[in-house]
């Protein structure tokens, strides 16, 4: 009895904590690399965090693969189906607060209660766009008076599979801001997450993961922004181009690969501020990656 | 009385019995605790109310459910103060995004006790648990989902970038979907940032009141929410309340009228859901078969306690006789009885008074002259209970064709031309909504266009939505519930008066 307390008391006051692995995530799963390769994320004062993913071509590739398997069912599904599952995300995110206000803090070295601001705005984020799922094209769609015995009316589509940059600031809010609006009207998405605070974009996809998203609907490659990014303006199965996050000298050379298959595109105007991503969103980001369809009939005996 | 599916085919009629050889299949009422008793809902706890005690029933047995309060003047006037101070102290200064969030709750709240509402909505008003379970409240829930989103967007809405919420509203529903009604009026209401005071039927209190006990889950702030049971003179101390900044009501043209009549002058708002007698036109080329669930599921869905329900079958004249016959052969199928049972199909009519209305006028129906064919069912011995019931040979000008029965009858006039289908189908104070079958979609247009009616349906029947507007030409009422339309009569548009 002795020895096994005095063993106890030797034992260490904390326990070794078990390391999360910071992978990509693809069509639902969260492989690796195919590249093999990795690189070290640090806190703002150089402390060591995590080694992640750093996304090839191949693997953008993958992505967009699986983006596009997602599309016809997310895109089929009901506003009203899509508007639940972007609520679902914000109940999941609202349950793992803690675990992301530790990566905001330490990624974009700030205080608790400023990240605590971040995670919450967050949350809300999604559910201000949830809200939007089944009210869009209400607002952009609808009946043109048009002068002849014609039915005609005018309806929002989702764009298809758009590629998006993440900022490279604000590691949460700013990446949900640039999700949320993408995949709420019905396109899939294949994020690029900010190169050096990648962290919290792996811990949302594992929210996603488990918040009745379809597989596929959001895809994230962590990696050297300019390069994947070149991959996928140039990727002919790539619908929309969202430039947000991109480094300030590549927008006119990525915004130019894109004209290649004329991508719908949402480019900072050069000299743009950075975004307050505090305030609240217009409805531009969602309105960049719609189509708009116009239905003709006839009326008559 | 004759069956015509016993009489002409026996293959039919093996069929039938096949049908009325289902095993009792009940769900349970385990799931839901009544309380013998309630009291009123104000300021977000329940109180004891000054009125009488009154007992709400089953119509399927005849058996009292709990007994409930009638809520007198100085009850309306302490709710009414109690919304007046949430309004002015809490909810008109809570952020549109707060406000989202209190109403997504809800609508979570609605999924996660959806049995449970469901089985008290049958037991409190008689409709068929498939149909309280499959439709009243899943699409109560949506709605509170669908107005959520709206309490921060509201500058996108169309009606200016400065909208107000209008204050207290006063709001009385009726008892053929208690608690879906009560979703139509307190969603739109919460998310423009008004604060409610709601009165459920008379006959149908008991899923209010549990909506009452989800406002507590949810921590909505106290009186922002306020329920009051009772019968006619409680909702009338209500709709004329000198607090009451807006009334919306859905029931009875008449009482629509007299409401109208009362705040004329005051400068409340007000919005009508009232009666509906609709048309629904089937052209020689419609679908026949889907034509005929159509028909069927226009008039007796509810029990045909529906004020959009498709009451006037108007049929092309040269496919008339086909019609009938196929109606009448699907009508012999439906399942009538026990409203808890997963197989039923018609429940239990809401009221004796109710049920008094329907034989009154099905009798007058017979005596004016038209033809009356009733399916063969067995009628439970207890409860209130009406066979479905077509009429032919109906001509306009018979009661049965122009006013509204509330109840499982249809009365079927013919037509020759599209044009005369549009004078007989709009022949009606009326204006609630109309149904359209045929094969043409060029047709359907200019049908629709032609129709002065609030809704109209083309080869399909009774489908709602949240996101899609709702409400009544001419005496049918006026304001529209649902969709971006059903957020207006909640908000205090800017005028030329803001302007001086």
């Amino acid at each position: 009895m002795m020895a096994k307390s005095g063993s106890a008391a030797n034992a260490p006051e904390t326990r070794l904590e078990a390391r999360k692995t910071y992978k990509l995530f693809i069509g639902g799963k969260f492989p690796r690399s195919e590249s093999g390769r990795s690189y070290v994320i640090s806190d703002r004062s150089g402390r060591f965090l995590a080694n992640v993913a750093q996304g090839s071509r191949k693997d953008a590739r993958d992505a967009v693969v699986a983006a596009r398997a997602a599309f016809p069912n997310w895109s089929g599904a009901t506003a009203y189906n899509r508007g639940q599952v972007l609520y679902r995300v914000a109940e999941v995110m609202e349950g793992r607060r803690a675990q992301f206000v530790d990566e905001v803090s330490a990624l974009e070295g700030i205080g608790r209660k400023e990240a605590e601001r971040a995670v919450g705005a967050a949350v809300d984020r999604w559910i201000w766009y949830a809200g939007w799922s089944d009210k869009i094209a209400q607002i952009v769609g609808g009946a043109n008076p048009v002068a002849g015995p014609y039915f005609n009316l005018s309806v929002p589509e989702p764009t298809g599979v758009v590629a998006v940059l993440a900022p490279q600031d604000s590691a949460l809010l700013g990446l949900v801001s640039v999700i949320a609006p993408v995949i709420v009207t019905g396109n899939s998405a294949i994020v690029i997450a900010s190169e050096e605070r990648p962290l919290p974009a792996i811990t949302l996809s594992e929210a996603l993961a488990t918040s009745d998203v379809p597989s596929g609907v959001v895809n994230v490659l962590t990696g050297r922004t300019a390069e994947i990014a070149e991959h996928l303006a140039t990727h002919e199965d790539v619908n929309g181009l969202d430039l947000t996050g991109a480094p300030g000298d590549l927008v006119t050379s990525l915004a130019a690969a894109a004209a290649g298959t004329l991508k719908r595109l949402w480019a900072p105007s050069p000299g743009a501020p950075t975004p307050d991503w505090l305030s609240v969103p217009g409805i531009g980001r969602m309105t960049a990656f719609l189509e708009t369809k116009t239905v003709w009939h006839p009326k008559g005996q | 009385m004759t069956h015509p599916a016993a009489t002409s085919a026996p293959g039919r009629l093996a069929l039938a019995e096949r049908f009325l050889h289902y095993a009792p299949a009940p769900e349970s009422r385990s799931i839901v605790d009544i309380r013998p008793a309630y009291g009123l809902f104000i300021d977000g706890a329940f109180v004891e109310g000054d009125g009488e005690r009154f007992s709400t029933i089953n119509p399927a047995d005849e058996k009292v459910l709990a007994e409930v309060t009638s809520a007198n003047a100085a009850d309306v006037d302490r709710a009414v103060v109690a919304a007046r101070r949430a309004s002015e102290r809490v909810w008109s200064a809570t952020p549109g995004t707060e406000r989202a969030k209190y109403l997504f709750r809800i609508a979570r709240l609605i999924q996660e006790r959806g049995r449970e509402l469901a089985v008290l909505e049958t037991l409190d008003n008689g409709k068929p648990i498939k149909e309280s379970r499959d439709f009243d409240v899943p699409a109560a829930a949506a709605h509170f989902f669908y107005y959520a989103g709206w309490a921060d967007k509201l500058e996108y809405a169309g009606y200016g970038p400065t909208v107000r919420p209008r204050g207290v509203v006063g709001q009385v529903i009726p008892w053929n979907f208690p608690l879906l009604m009560l979703a139509w009026k307190i969603a739109p209401a919460l998310a423009t940032g008004n604060t409610v005071v709601l009165k459920p039927a008379e006959t149908t209190p008991l899923s209010a009141l549990l909506f009452a006990e989800i406002c507590q889950q949810a921590d909505l702030p106290p009186g922002v929410v306020n329920i009051l049971t009772g019968a006619g003179e409680t909702g009338r101390l209500l709709v004329e309340h000198e607090g009451i900044d807006k009334v919306a009501f859905t029931g009875s043209t008449q009482v629509g009228k007299a409401i109208a009549r009362a705040i004329a002058g005051t400068g409340t708002g007000l919005t009508l859901e009232l009666g509906g007698k609709a048309a629904n036109i089937v052209y020689d080329d419609a679908p026949i078969d889907e034509t005929v669930e159509g028909i069927v599921n226009g008039i007796f869905f509810n029990q045909g306690h529906v004020c959009c329900a498709g009451s006037r079958l108007l049929v092309q004249e040269s496919i008339a006789e086909e019609v009938v016959e196929r109606l009448q052969r699907r009508l012999s199928t439906l399942r009538l009885g026990d409203p808890l049972d997963k197989n039923t199909d018609i429940g239990a009519i809401n009221s004796q008074a109710q049920l008094d209305r329907i034989r009154e006028l099905t009798a007058a129906g017979e005596a004016e002259g038209a033809q009356r064919w009733s399916a063969t069912c067995e009628l439970p011995e207890r409860g209130y209970w009406f066979a479905p019931t077509v009429f032919t040979d109906v001509s306009q000008a018979h009661r049965i064709a122009s006013e509204e029965v509330f109840g499982p009858v249809l009365s079927v006039l013919t037509f020759r031309t599209p044009d005369e289908a549009i004078a007989k189908a709009n022949n009606t104070p009326y204006g609630l909504s109309a149904g359209i079958w045929t094969d043409k979609g060029s047709r359907i247009l200019w049908t629709a266009d032609r129709l002065r009616a609030g809704v109209v349906w083309a080869n399909t029947f009774n489908q709602f939505d949240p996101s899609s507007p709702f409400g009544g030409y001419k005496e049918s009422g006026y304001g529209r519930e649902g969709g971006r339309h059903g957020l207006e009569p909640y908000l205090a548009l800017a005028t030329e008066v803001d302007a001086a």
